[in-house]
């Protein structure tokens, strides 16, 4: 240990400075610029001849300064998935800008501006891998429009008509009258022109950027430590909470002894909270560190009269109970009762899935300040609207009293998206009873955001399935239970059958004569919500698995299976024949390998991957995936090909080690010791083939996760000759090598 | 009053001994650039290099690291091999949430630090301990080729 009176130089940090060093680093992240400040751009100019321009915004979505600079306002969430980048593509795609000069901020919660077309504008949310799909129009038309009034400014200027000018890579040029004009000159003219109502957009076969790998916008910020995350955040006078949760789900306070932690320096309050959700003790300190020992030196008295205290077998058992009874019906066609009773041979199983946790890299975060009238909140945002209403019913005021700053999430996989805003209403809450004005933080631990429930549910599939003499099914009947996800949130519509718990079942695309899928909504006291592809989690997984259940019992191969019952989806076609193709399926494996196939349809894409797996000492190890993927047109090939990188390998690793358990209502799992999940050395090779397409872009953050664990699981039939229906494989005996 | 050597700078802190050098980079130094992923030394967002060794900050109380040379990833631009991964990792858009990079890029910094041209092999063991939610792998992977190759 080195002597620690041996004289240094030594400078302190100035303090004096902090406020002002954040709020810089805020505005260099990632060229993220927040909501400038007045009008105009704090980015340097170029030459501009007209530097005190309004800038052009032609709409909600897009601003071009006198400095050339194009800021693409986008209204949804950069988690990961390529978003940002997404959409400052189709703007600059239209506005024939030079990539190189957007810059991407994020929006203020507005739903008015800024609603998800998706959601029918009546939401501001990511959600649904419906950023570029629903936008798709929207953008182009917003850049469209700018580009026609630039042209317009300049054809006023030079004196020449506005079909004869040209626009490329952000400058505006008339090649007769050899005139040229970089947007940032053209800005302050073109704000006077009218804005056309119906801008061109350009045809498929005129695209320059669309379609091409261009690099993410946030490439560099995130990696050179430079973006900016709520856990990152750092405002004046800012107190960090850490929160004593209770036990057990529905766990009440008592009492507690605070004594300890108010004696530790730095702490400055411990409060008990309450919202609709739950209610906790928490920690009000000046940093993070302070405020976790304290937290944890917190005695906290639990009321557990109401907890939630079944374990994960007994909720089991009584799903097992409840699908010996016909539930509520999703899908009829047929009738599928009669079609069994009169089958030459009938195949049933169950299919059993864990609760899991999304645990993104950050855990769950937010910042918080209370106003006289409302608050304002810094976090990786994903549900502004229903955020806004539900804070704002808190706090008894009106949801534009509710101001959000949304910043890069580290990570959601639909987490961010809870439709109750769980933990911002815990900070909201907190900050109402001991922040006394001041902006505080939350900061979870890995183990509060492990434990703190919001899971994607238990779901249990009774399958029964009638053959006829031939080996062909004649009858379908698939019984689902499980939770709701979107019951008494504010995307529930009343309607009986949730159709986040059907949807890739209810739906299936196979040509099955009598067909019936049934729901039984279960309610426990255990808090439940979306998780990366939502109910096609399970159903893909059930159903891809059973039919080859089916193929093996009937001795048919899988592909050719699949071929017969997609014979009338020809998107479905094409895909299965091209992941056949590619990946070499009935082509010759050493011993020890065997490949499998899962096709599933979510958020209007279609996938289907082949693995190959092999035998290992510990279980399997998959050495590659062949992913095939219609998701229309393909906006950015490089960004498509990481979603479905990262689809594959979240998927996989919940299918691999995935469990939340409950034992007697305690959450077993609390860290990524007992929570494992991939890590480098377990990654497959991974090959994408997106179809070419001339539709309109679909889904793709998400659908190229409900085919991994099925196809994974097909392969394991084949080498070891035994079903896997009961996730995580790890359960089984089956480790991931 | 602990005295640390971050990124060549000499700065003090007036964080208990016992506080991880996580947090007083974060919150102290306002070097947030190292991020809090799990508490315990399994997923290396924390990863800092502590005398040219990766080490994971989190568990690692600041009072141990006094007199070391701390580098974070604030300062891995002004190495060569750290510019030249970096480089990388933008050429191959290997960030997707970008959380867990800062302690991607420290480990991958150190590995190629001491070996220049690892193997398959020697790039699962060296970038095992750093979880990545989102599936960057097989980008971080070609990265580190990469990196490798232009320095090479």
């Amino acid at each position: 240990m080195k002597n620690q009176n041996d004289p240094q130089d030594f400078s302190i940090v100035n303090a004096a400075l902090l406020p002002e060093l954040n709020r810089r680093d805020l505005l260099k992240g990632a060229g993220l610029t927040l909501a400038v400040l007045g009008g105009g751009s704090l980015l340097n100019a170029c030459a501009s001849t007209d530097k005190n321009a309004a800038p052009l915004s032609a709409s909600q979505y897009l601003r071009i300064g006198a400095d050339g600079t194009v800021t693409v306002i986008s209204p949804n969430t950069e988690l990961g998935q390529g978003s940002y980048t997404g959409l400052a593509t189709l703007v600059a795609e239209e506005l024939d800008a030079d990539w190189q000069q957007i810059v991407i901020e994020a929006a203020p919660a507005d739903v008015k501006l800024f609603g998800n077309p998706a959601f029918g504008g009546a939401l501001q949310g990511t959600g649904g891998s419906t950023t570029v799909a629903a936008f798709w129009e929207p953008m182009r038309k917003a850049g469209a429009t700018a580009r026609a009034m630039l042209v317009a400014a300049a054809a006023d200027k030079w004196g020449v008509q506005p079909g004869d000018i040209t626009v490329k890579a952000g400058v505006v040029s008339h090649a007769g009258k050899g005139k040229s004009a970089k947007f940032g000159e053209l800005v302050g003219a073109a704000a006077t022109q009218p804005a056309p109502v119906n801008a061109r957009l350009k045809e498929p076969r005129e695209f320059t950027l669309i379609g091409q790998p261009a690099q993410r916008v946030d490439a560099r910020a995130k990696s050179t430590g430079t973006a900016t995350y709520t856990q990152d955040i750092k405002l004046p006078d800012m107190l960090v909470t850490m929160i004593a949760y209770p036990p057990r789900f529905g766990g009440k306070v008592k009492s507690f002894d605070a004594t300890a932690a108010k004696a530790m320096p730095g702490v400055v309050d411990v409060v008990q909270f309450k919202t609709p959700l739950r209610e906790g003790v928490a920690v009000l300190a000046k940093d993070t560190f302070t405020a976790k020992k304290a937290r944890d030196a917190v005695k906290v008295d639990w009321d557990e009269s109401s907890a939630f205290v079944m374990g994960s077998d007994a909720i089991m058992a009584q799903y097992k109970a409840l699908a010996q009874k016909p539930g509520l019906e999703a899908r009829k066609q047929g009738d599928a009762t009669k079609a069994l009773a009169g089958a030459a041979r009938r195949l049933e199983a169950h299919y059993e899935f864990p609760f899991l946790a999304h645990a993104a890299m950050e855990p769950m975060n937010c910042v918080v300040q209370l106003s006289a009238d409302g608050c304002e909140i810094w976090n990786g945002e994903q549900m502004h609207t229903p955020d806004q209403g539900t804070i704002a019913k808190f706090l008894n005021t009106t949801p534009d009293k509710i101001k959000i700053n949304m910043l890069y999430a580290g990570g959601s996989f639909g987490r961010r998206g809870n439709s109750f805003a769980d933990y911002l209403l815990d900070t909201v809450a907190v900050a109402q009873a001991g922040a006394k004005g001041k902006p505080v933080k939350l900061v979870w631990t890995r183990e509060d955001d492990m434990r703190a429930g919001f899971y994607r549910p238990v779901y249990l599939h009774a399958f029964k399935v009638g053959l006829d003499a031939h080996g062909r099914i004649i009858g379908w009947q698939q019984r689902i239970v499980g939770q709701s996800i979107v019951k008494g949130s504010p995307l529930d519509n009343g309607a009986p059958v949730d159709f986040t718990s059907v949807e890739g079942a209810a739906n299936m695309p196979y040509a099955i004569p009598n067909l019936q899928v049934e729901l039984h909504t279960t309610q426990l006291g255990v808090p439940i919500q979306w998780w990366r592809s939502v109910g096609s989690t399970h159903t893909a997984y059930a159903i891809e698995c059973f039919l080859d259940e089916i193929a093996r019992a009937t001795r048919q191969d899988p592909v050719e299976l699949r071929r017969t019952l997609l014979a009338d989806k020809p998107r479905h076609l094409a895909v299965l024949n091209a992941a056949a193709e590619k990946s070499g399926w009935g082509t010759p494996l050493p011993a020890g390998t065997a490949r499998g196939i899962a096709i599933h349809e979510s958020f209007n894409t279609v996938v289907a991957e082949v693995v190959e797996v092999t035998r290992h000492d510990k279980g399997f190890k998959v050495d590659r995936v062949t992913c095939v993927v219609d998701c229309g047109i393909a906006v950015n090939p490089n960004i498509i090909e990481m979603q479905m990188e990262s689809a594959i390998i979240y998927g996989l690793s919940a299918a691999a080690t995935g469990a939340i358990t409950l034992k007697d209502g305690h959450v077993e799992q609390s860290n990524f010791h007992n929570y494992t999940v991939l890590r480098m050395n377990q990654i497959p090779k991974i090959e994408v083939h997106i179809l070419p397409s001339t539709n309109k872009p679909t889904g793709v953050g998400e659908p190229g996760t409900p085919p991994i664990g099925p196809a994974v699981a097909n392969a394991l039939s084949v080498l070891t000759g035994k079903t896997y229906r009961q996730l995580p494989f790890s359960g089984a005996g089956m480790h991931i090598a | 009053m602990i005295k640390l050597n971050v990124n060549g700078k000499e700065l003090t802190t007036e964080a208990a001994d016992d506080t991880p050098l996580l947090w007083v980079l974060r919150d102290s130094l306002n070097l947030t650039g190292t991020k809090f992923g799990c508490g315990m030394a399994l997923c290396g967002a924390c990863t800092v290099h502590i005398d040219g060794t990766a080490t994971r900050s989190c568990v690692l109380p600041v009072s141990a690291v006094a007199g070391k040379k701390i580098s974070t990833i604030e300062s891995v631009a002004g190495d060569p091999v750290g510019k030249a991964l970096q480089d990388a990792w933008i050429a191959e858009n290997v960030p997707q949430c970008g959380y867990c990079q800062s302690g991607q890029i420290m480990s991958a910094t150190a590995l190629l630090q001491q070996n220049r041209k690892p193997t398959d092999a020697d790039i699962d063991t060296a970038m095992t301990g750093n979880i990545c939610r989102c599936g960057t792998y097989v980008r971080i992977r070609a990265a580190i080729h990469r990196a490798a190759a232009a320095l090479a």
